[in-house]
């Protein structure tokens, strides 16, 4: 099987054959927690996700002062460092992971330190040669970014993810829209202006603010769990991302069971 | 040079969720700065509240010990025992510019969160501590007079329920409350502005610290030393001496156990602590080749932290400040000495100031004129102290108080 094709490109293709199908335009992408609960964990999650038709999927490498994570995930990056997790070993894992699904878009999720102390340039590198398509790294601003920006610039296929949010101007998002490559990632927050029917008319607000900024396609995050949550994005996004919930119903219910929620999340 | 760093320390490495509230206090402290009516403003408030100017404590019987001048600091003098009060106050000014109604902040053992609460208590703001869920338990004290002040004192449950996640818990609540919360950090660490932020406020202590050496010695001192945890009371004094090539400034870091052991935090002395990003800045951590932070140790809980100011780092890469490790038992001997020859009783955290210093008097000209930040007092810290002296009397009254205690809830 070849390569797939950078994100962008990854995600009109995908989103065309969703279409062409007759199925709902919107695709989903997951996050986990490398090490947490465990790697062999992970994979079996993977795994579940992938035959589920998961399109793109978020590997956090974890870190010890994860400043941009909510509690659960907070906690999930400190039980898997206690646990001894080595950054060498999800890379590795990563590496296997990309080989095992070329289907699927895999991202790296981390802290600007972990860029750092692994060395910026050669951790690129590796995750290019690796075929990682994305790096979301929600400490590094554009401002202070520009070196990695740049090295990923320099390598096709592997994309710098710029983060929208709610708070942003219009002349942030402007200059962060600029820089956009592969997709933005648009931090919405569920529960933070009340109702269901205020947080829609804010989250059309904030996504019609968003598209202004960029033309590439949009990924929305504001705790979805649910096909009424998935719904409610399908025609304002292209992408869904499923990050909590799908650790919670890990943690309860086991890997498979996580197949069968992002196979519910899309019933159309 | 960018904004917002120190040599190649510094940056504002945050959420993007948090880029616009870091502009708007951004804005509003280089506003006060550039007016000299917000500065008079904030030392009227600091003479009138904090017995300010504090002493430059001429120390007669450590000179007459050591055959060198010896001046101490006496920040230990002001409101709540602490410098800590020079920029929770200066801080609470600008919140009052701002317009602000509500102050959040971190604590690890307390001591900024009750410095906190007596500003929120005394200017009116509505006040929310976040504190890992384990400090609250092993810091009761400071809990009890931060709720008495009137502060709400929040337990955070998350990740490893201490400092750092108390940080990110603040921030979370920062996020969705900016338009009537400030975040008071309480020290020159962080992201842009508040490195250089707290450090003005601080620099109270050198300017005062300058002139009453000039007035005491008609010369300015030939060495300064200050403990450094995050590094808000060493930025404060350097700065009245930071032009002045010919006086050393002296940084002391929390050696621990001893370097050897690897149970310290001592950043820089140590030269185990390597340039890395964390907590919203580039500075020198202890950290391990991942990345990953490590744990620290010290006897002191204001100086048991993996970062340090990214100035502090500056200043260490360009020689200006030296930088100096005392141990656990090395602190505790000076702590001692101090009480016993001056009736003074220096805070675990400053006594590290201390314990360099007289470490290394015996070895300076006879014609050294030393100055000591006293950044805090002890007595406040009775529990930890009491633990560092392992006093068998105070152990007695423990049980004794905890039986009572026992008994009164059987009844």
């Amino acid at each position: 099987m070849s390569p797939i094709p950078p994100l962008e490109p990854f995600i009109r293709q995908r989103l065309a054959q969703r279409v062409a199908a007759g199925q709902s335009p919107i695709l989903l992408m997951s996050h986990l927690v490398l090490g947490y609960p465990s790697l062999e964990e992970n994979r079996r999650a993977i795994d579940a996700m992938a035959a589920a038709g998961v399109e793109l999927m978020e590997l956090q490498i974890p870190f010890s002062e994860p400043i941009a994570d909510g509690p659960v995930i907070a906690q999930a990056n400190q039980s898997a460092l206690d646990r001894g997790f080595r950054v060498a070993q999800g890379l590795a894992f990563a590496e296997e992971t990309i080989r095992r699904h070329p289907e699927v878009a895999f991202l790296l999720m981390t802290y600007s330190n972990i860029l750092v102390a692994h060395g910026v340039e050669r951790f690129i590198e590796r995750a290019a040669a690796m075929g990682v398509r994305g790096l979301i790294v929600p400490d590094w601003p554009p401002q202070e970014a520009q070196v990695p920006m740049a090295a990923c610039r320099a390598r096709q296929g592997l994309d710098w993810i710029q983060l929208f949010t709610p708070t942003s101007t219009d002349e942030r998002l402007g200059f962060i829209g600029q820089q956009a490559r592969g997709f933005c990632y648009c931090v919405a927050r569920k529960g933070v202006t009340g109702t269901r029917t205020d947080f829609n008319a804010a989250l059309d607000g904030f996504l019609a603010r968003c598209r202004q900024a960029t033309s590439t396609p949009l990924a929305v995050g504001f705790g979805v769990r649910t096909p009424e949550d998935v719904q409610s994005l399908t025609h304002r996004a292209e992408i869904a991302v499923v990050g909590t919930a799908a650790l919670e119903i890990h943690l309860r219910d086991g890997a498979e069971a996580v197949g069968a929620f992002f196979t519910g999340l899309r019933p159309t | 040079m960018k904004n917002g760093y120190f040599g190649e320390f510094g940056g504002a490495f945050i959420p993007e969720i948090l880029h616009e509230t870091f502009q708007r206090l951004t804005t509003a402290y280089e506003a006060a700065r550039a007016d000299p009516e917000f500065w008079n403003g904030y030392v009227r408030l600091m003479e009138n509240y904090s017995g300010r100017p504090t002493p430059l404590t001429f120390a007669e019987n450590l000179s007459k010990r050591y055959q060198r001048r010896i001046y101490i600091k006496r920040e230990d003098l002001n409101q709540t025992g602490a410098h800590k009060a020079n920029n929770v106050m200066g801080q609470g000014l600008l919140m009052k510019r701002m317009g602000k109604q509500r102050v959040i902040a971190e604590t690890g053992a307390g001591q900024h969160g009750m410095a906190t609460a007596t500003m929120a208590a005394r200017m009116g703001f509505e006040c929310v501590i976040y504190m890992g869920a384990e400090d609250v338990e092993r810091q009761r004290a400071n809990v009890f007079w931060m709720e008495r002040l009137g502060a709400t004192v929040v337990p955070v449950t998350s990740g490893s329920r201490t400092l750092k996640d108390a940080v990110n818990e603040a921030l979370r609540d920062w996020v969705g409350s900016m338009d009537d919360t400030h975040y008071l950090l309480g020290t020159a660490c962080g992201a842009h502005p508040f490195p250089a932020m707290v450090s003005w406020f601080q620099s109270i202590i050198g300017s005062e610290a300058k002139t009453q050496i000039l007035a005491a010695e008609g010369a300015l001192p030939t060495h300064v030393y200050a403990c450094v945890g995050g590094g808000s009371n060493a930025m404060g004094i350097f700065q009245g001496f930071l032009d002045h090539p010919e006086v050393t400034l002296v940084g002391v870091e929390a050696g621990g156990d001893g370097i050897a052991t690897g149970r310290h935090a001592a950043r820089l002395a140590s030269g185990s602590g390597t340039i890395g990003v964390a907590q919203g800045y580039k500075t020198y951590f202890l950290q391990d080749d991942d990345g990953q932070m490590r744990d620290t140790h010290s006897v002191a809980a204001g100086l048991d932290y993996v970062g340090v100011s990214p100035i502090l780092a500056h200043l260490y890469t360009t020689g200006r400040v030296r930088f100096a490790a005392a141990t656990d038992g090395e602190v505790v001997a000076a702590l001692q000495e101090l009480m016993r020859t001056e009736g003074l009783i220096p805070a675990l955290e400053s006594s590290h100031a201390v314990a360099c210093a007289l470490r290394e008097l015996p070895n300076l000209p006879e014609e050294a004129v030393v100055i000591i930040n006293l950044s805090g007092r002890g007595d406040k810290d009775i529990f930890t102290i009491a633990d560092a002296f392992d006093d068998p009397g105070w152990r007695r009254f423990i049980r004794a108080k905890a039986a009572r205690y026992a008994q009164l809830d059987q009844e």
